[in-house]
């Protein structure tokens, strides 16, 4: 019983930020996932929580800006559809991001070593600040067809990434964040707006190749991921042991230990996080640090006990079909092949004539055999 | 009266001789044709998705007029500007939106549209057809067109 409990009470807490190196003057769409008009503003960071209770999956993010435009937002893939959107506890993700905090982060004794055209359905709109929020359901296409009709741009990658997550979970989240009411509210650049999200879902995953979103393939990623679990989680792709700066997956754990029950009744004790368990959860931080070019997957988390996550919510069984297909197409003749084929039929043409004859030929000369050897048949005589 | 038997040898012949007129004839009404023939507008059917072109080379021959269509599969805006390097530093650089089609080999298409160009190759060199939208010829979006000398 304890067994089954712990399976389905698995608590997964996912908390990514994306200091994205390398911004250069184009930074319209510069950080992971950020989809804004004229690049006049970009999100500073985008912080986020997933965590998993009973099935049921908890996303907290946060949004802070610097820049001086009017409107930009943020998509980020869901693996389902939230039932609950509302905002984030007030300090949840400050209180993950302590404990890996620079004391924390250097390896120590105790840590591990270890359908195509169709629109985009608007399931779920709210405002939570001057946070307009909108869960969105489409392929690839729906969903960046209404981001531009929102009047964000998109990137060159945006297609191609979009299709990758549409094809496990056509969920994406919208942000709008409108720097006129945050004005109006009196916050300040920097301020974050906090969102929760309650996403019943069975197979939860971390997204990472969003990051990379209107990035050049050679400029670097880094992130950092947390995970709550029950028990010591199995990844996929597998990091690698104790190396802050990532190796062959550019991901590395940094911390993989039994969270304390401080930083569990910290996170359990704000806003909408009752649900936190208060001890027997396992921390793993893991650090990430790579280019775009190589950031082509997730992250997939199993905690079931049985060492298998799934190369699927990995994304790492997507190889692009559609772009195979269009690969496949017949290719075009040219003009000058198209003489030769012409010419090869009126050869095999000539050919089939003078097999004909020669058929007719030796039919001929076989019937003529057949009256000289019997001349004295049925037929022949009568014939004769 | 027996009728005359035909010896293999014969028909082979036979074979031989009807294959060679053939061969002459399609010879000849091949190089006729390639004579007469106009100049003729090919067309060279492009296709992009994930913000590639496909196919991203194109093989031509000087004297080519060419009419391409292209296809826009992508949910976001493209553009085809074909053009040698300083035609495609200038785009790169520019700040002209859009291309109406009214300059062979540069045209704009919107996102899930189709739009044609055509352009004439008169010398044997090779060309970039490529997208200058933000950040798209960086993401890799270009192709070559090489152009052989004709005879």
């Amino acid at each position: 019983m304890r067994g089954r409990a712990m399976v389905r009470r698995w608590v997964l807490a996912g908390g990514i930020f994306a200091m994205v190196a390398g911004i250069g003057v184009e930074p319209a769409l510069a950080c992971g996932g950020l989809v804004g008009p004229r690049g006049s503003v970009r999100l500073a960071r985008t912080t986020t929580l997933a965590a998993y209770h009973d099935g049921v999956e908890h996303y907290v993010t946060s949004f802070e800006f610097n820049g001086a435009g009017t409107k930009f937002g943020s998509i980020v893939p869901l693996p389902g559809v939230p039932s609950k959107v509302e905002k984030g506890g007030a300090w949840t993700l400050q209180r993950l991001e302590l404990a890996i905090q620079p004391p924390v982060l250097a390896p120590a004794a105790g840590f591990a070593t270890a359908d195509a055209r169709k629109s985009a359905q608007v399931i779920l709109k709210t405002r939570i600040d001057a946070l307009d929020v909108t869960v969105i359901r489409g392929n690839g296409d729906a969903v960046a067809a209404w981001a531009r009709q929102q009047g964000y741009g998109l990137s060159p990658d945006a297609p191609e990434i979009f299709d990758f997550y549409a094809s496990r979970s056509p969920i994406f989240l919208a942000t709008s964040f409108d720097a006129s009411a945050i004005k109006a509210r009196g916050q300040q650049q920097g301020d974050g707006t906090p969102l929760h999200l309650t996403i019943p879902t069975p197979s939860p995953w971390v997204p990472l190749r969003i990051l990379g979103l209107g990035l050049r393939a050679d400029q670097q990623v880094q992130a950092d991921v947390f995970l709550l679990t029950d028990r010591v989680p199995t990844l996929l792709p597998a990091a690698t042991s104790v190396d802050p700066y990532g190796t062959a997956t550019g991901m590395a754990v940094i911390q993989s230990q039994p969270a304390s029950s401080r930083l569990l009744t910290d996170l359990g004790g704000d806003r909408g996080m009752s649900w936190m368990p208060r001890s027997g959860m396992w921390l793993t931080a893991l650090r990430i640090n790579t280019t775009v070019a190589r950031l082509h997957h997730d992250l997939a988390v199993d905690v079931s006990g049985k060492g298998r996550p799934s190369p699927v919510a990995a994304g790492l069984t997507w190889s692009g079909t559609q772009f195979a297909s269009v690969a496949a197409a017949p290719p075009r003749v040219p003009a000058g092949h198209a003489a030769w084929y012409w010419l090869a039929g009126v050869l095999a043409l000539g050919l089939s004539g003078a097999l004909l004859s020669v058929g007719a030929a030796r039919s001929r000369s076989r019937r003529s055999r057949q009256r000289d050897g019997t001349g004295g048949d049925g037929l022949g005589a009568g014939a004769a | 009266m027996r009728p005359r038997r035909r010896s293999p040898l014969v028909l082979l012949l036979a074979l031989g001789v009807a294959l060679a007129a053939t061969l002459s004839v399609a010879l000849a009404a091949w190089s006729w044709a390639q004579a007469q023939d106009p100049p003729r507008t090919r067309t060279v059917v492009i296709t992009i998705h994930w913000s590639r072109f496909q196919p991203s080379e194109v093989r031509m021959t000087q004297g080519d007029t060419v009419r391409f269509v292209i296809h826009n599969t992508d949910p976001i805006d493209h553009e085809f500007i074909l053009g040698d390097e300083q035609v495609q530093d200038a785009h790169e650089h520019g700040t002209q939106a859009s291309h109406d089609g009214s300059v062979p080999g540069q045209v704009s298409i919107p996102a899930g549209q189709t739009r044609t160009t055509t352009y004439t190759f008169e010398r044997p060199l090779s060309l970039a057809y490529a997208c200058h939208l933000p950040g798209h010829y960086r993401y890799g979006m270009v192709g070559v067109v090489r152009v052989t000398a004709s005879g």
